[in-house]
């Protein structure tokens, strides 16, 4: 008679935007502690692997910076650098640099994000709200660099769209002096605080050996002690010519991934300031004719990981195949390893370690045996915020 | 004016549905309320249910998989409701137009579920959060 | 080890392949059949110790090409294990989920977008495409247009 009890389904989504990476949990839930959990995800499927082959070399940019609004700068250069490396291009010293520029200011605010969303999930509003106030200027100098807040479509085959002009280089590093000292200011209040630690220390976590078995990327693995980062190992860019660390912490949980990604944003101020510093003088792009038959492939360190893009011409002027691999698709199977065991309350915060996406999370819903919602969003964050204030009060 | 217009028009409470879209709208809609731009200071939130909602923000092309979906938002919200179809994907399917699955785009979807709807929308790629806060004041004046 | 001795490390299982090509010194491709596959991927994550990237599935017109991405960090090289399946009516290869989970996802997303069975994977079910797509349309393959 037992046995046919069917366990409660807990549901996670649908609604969830990246590429592929839009998906909908189930987890099975043994009371309180997670014992399965099954994805599903289609739901911001576009097709874009099939739209990419009905456009010319030169537009594709422009599709592949809309896969994920914030990796909008990664994708392209991805597809770029593979594109280049078919047709033997060498962009110019200065575009290199140009491009890097972009990229940390993407990682910049893309970290800051998480940050803030990641305090929003366990009651942290005020982290929040700095990390969100923070991130604003940054994306005031994208938007005045590349004329747009989001999606620059800054990068093309053979170079750079729109220069970092001069007279802006002066202000961008005075706004990064400026948000170095709020970064510091959030990351000693987030890393000092005992509740975060009680909180988030030895939850969801994902081993070095799952992290290799998975294949994860990015933060995700380097907070599980895997050393890897494109820009250091497969260098694009400019980023050989700078001097800057690899962030790994070993201990694979909730808390190692957020200081991984807060100690990254002041490397990647520390690379800005070099990249600004040796800027060399020169065209931004070159002259390109025609892309030859041939494939490749480009990679490139977006602020979630590895992001891969494969690209096979028969010398015509569209791609015959653009296969793109954005990190959640790797990072978020993990979750088999690092949810399994995990508590109800710790799920939220566990799901958006690995920085899927924000809308997941906004549309949960637990299920019970006869398909009745119990559980929804609100109810599931008031249960994460009521552990964060719980745990507070014992503490005093 | 109908009482109901005119108690829709005061503090609206928003939900948001993302039916495909790549994140760059849905954050911008969330920076609003952060505090550059900070709409609760007018009554606007962001509610957990569809059934809490005045109004819907919608993001993204409408995959195949989500308009379902977003047909039964729809039918949960209590009515009269406003849709806000924010971003160049979700006003007319955009760089997506050809791909094959792609069910948008949202006007038409919603038109289907009620031919009366109220729909305004906001165009770009993303839209701003000025742009979003002013698209949202001008549709509740118009109405 | 360096380039030099993944070359010659590579070179061990030479009689599995067909070709290795390398076009530039940090990328190679292998070629093989289909069903030598599962044990080059497995000899180039255990032995090799190379981190698994990804998976492309092509539709090369008169057979279809899946492509195993590795990259082995050290010497920044991206190694991709081409392998052909020639049957075009009844495409199949042998999956490599059971030695790296990692595959899971992107082969069940090959098996909707181009219709090829994986042999031996543990939950074949769709992954990408909607619950209403109709059975047997693969819309990567080139036959469908739009």
């Amino acid at each position: 008679m037992k046995e046919s009890i069917k366990k409660p389904v807990l549901a996670v989504g649908p609604f969830h935007p990246l590429q592929e990476e839009m998906e909908f949990f189930q987890l099975t839930v043994d009371g309180e502690i997670v014992t399965d959990i099954d994805v599903r995800i289609s739901y911001n499927h576009r097709g874009i692997e099939k739209i990419s082959e009905t456009l010319q070399f030169d537009q594709v940019p422009y599709l592949v910076s809309r896969i994920c609004g914030i990796c909008s700068a990664s994708h392209p250069l991805a597809y770029v650098q593979a594109v280049e490396e078919i047709a033997g291009i060498t962009p110019p010293e200065r575009a290199l640099y140009v491009r890097t520029i972009i990229n940390e200011l993407e990682r910049i605010h893309s970290h800051m994000l998480w940050v803030g969303l990641a305090g929003h999930f366990i009651g942290y509003d005020t982290v929040f709200m700095w990390a969100w106030k923070y991130r604003e200027p940054v994306l005031d100098l994208l938007e005045e660099i590349t004329g747009n807040r989001n999606n620059y479509g800054n990068v093309k085959i053979g170079g750079c769209r729109e220069d970092v002009p001069n007279e802006i280089i002066g202000k961008m590093l005075k706004e990064l002096d400026a948000l170095e000292k709020k970064t510091d200011m959030l990351t000693k209040a987030v890393l000092d605080d005992p509740v975060l630690h009680a909180r988030l220390k030895g939850v969801g976590i994902l081993s070095y050996e799952d992290a290799v078995k998975y294949a994860v990327t990015g933060p995700t693995a380097r907070g599980s002690g895997v050393a890897i980062d494109v820009r250091r190992d497969d260098p694009y860019a400019a980023y050989a010519d700078l001097d800057w660390n690899v962030i790994t912490q070993p201990e694979g949980d909730v808390f190692a991934k957020a200081v991984v990604r807060l100690l990254e944003v002041f490397e990647s101020i520390k690379i800005i300031r070099q990249a600004a510093k040796k800027l060399p003088d020169g065209p931004i792009a070159v002259e390109v004719k025609e892309i030859p038959a041939g494939e490749a492939v480009g990679h490139t360190e977006a602020p979630r990981g590895e992001t891969f893009h494969y690209v096979r011409s028969d010398g015509g002027n569209r791609p015959v195949r653009h296969k793109v691999r954005a990190p959640s698709f790797v990072n978020v199977p993990s979750f088999k390893a690092s949810c399994i065991g995990e508590e109800i309350p710790d799920v939220t915060i566990t799901l958006a370690a690995v920085d899927p996406c924000y809308s997941c999370t906004e549309r949960l819903a637990v299920i019970d045996e006869n398909n009745k919602i119990v559980h929804d969003y609100e109810t599931l964050l008031k249960l994460s915020r009521e552990k964060t204030a719980k745990m507070k009060k014992e503490m005093l | 004016m109908s009482w109901k217009i005119w108690s829709l028009k005061k503090s609206p409470w928003v939900f948001h549905v993302n039916v495909g879209a790549c994140n760059n709208c849905d954050i911008e809609i969330v920076n609003c309320l952060t505090p550059k731009f900070d709409i609760e200071r007018f009554g606007m939130k962001l509610v957990g249910s569809p059934r809490h909602a005045d109004a819907l923000l919608v993001t993204g092309v409408g995959t195949r998989q989500a308009v379902v979906r977003l047909r039964e938002v729809y039918r949960q919200t209590s009515k009269p409701c406003v849709v806000f179809i924010i971003g160049a994907c979700a006003c007319g399917t955009g760089i997506f137009h050809n791909g094959y699955h792609v069910a948008g785009p949202v006007d038409k979807v919603i038109k289907e579920v009620d031919p009366n709807a109220i729909i305004a929308y906001v165009p770009g790629c993303p839209p701003k959060p000025e742009a979003i806060i002013s698209g949202v004041v001008k549709a509740l004046s118009a109405i | 080890m360096n380039q030099e001795e993944l070359k010659n490390k590579i070179s061990e299982i030479k009689d599995k392949l067909e070709s290795i090509e390398q076009p530039l010194e940090n990328r190679m491709y292998l070629t093989c059949k289909a069903e030598n596959n599962y044990d080059i991927s497995k000899f180039l994550f255990e032995d090799v110790k190379a981190r698994f990237v990804t998976v492309t599935g092509i539709d090369a017109e008169h057979c279809f090409e899946v492509l195993y991405h590795f990259s082995y960090d050290q010497t920044s090289c991206v190694i991709t294990v081409k392998a052909i399946i020639s049957d075009r009516e009844n495409p199949s290869i042998e999956s490599i989920t059971s030695i790296l989970p990692a595959a899971e996802w992107i082969e069940r997303e090959i098996h909707d977008v181009l219709g090829i069975d994986f042999k031996n994977h543990p939950n074949m079910r769709r992954l990408i495409l909607s619950d209403d797509w109709p059975e047997g349309v693969y819309p990567l393959r080139k036959e469908i247009k739009k």
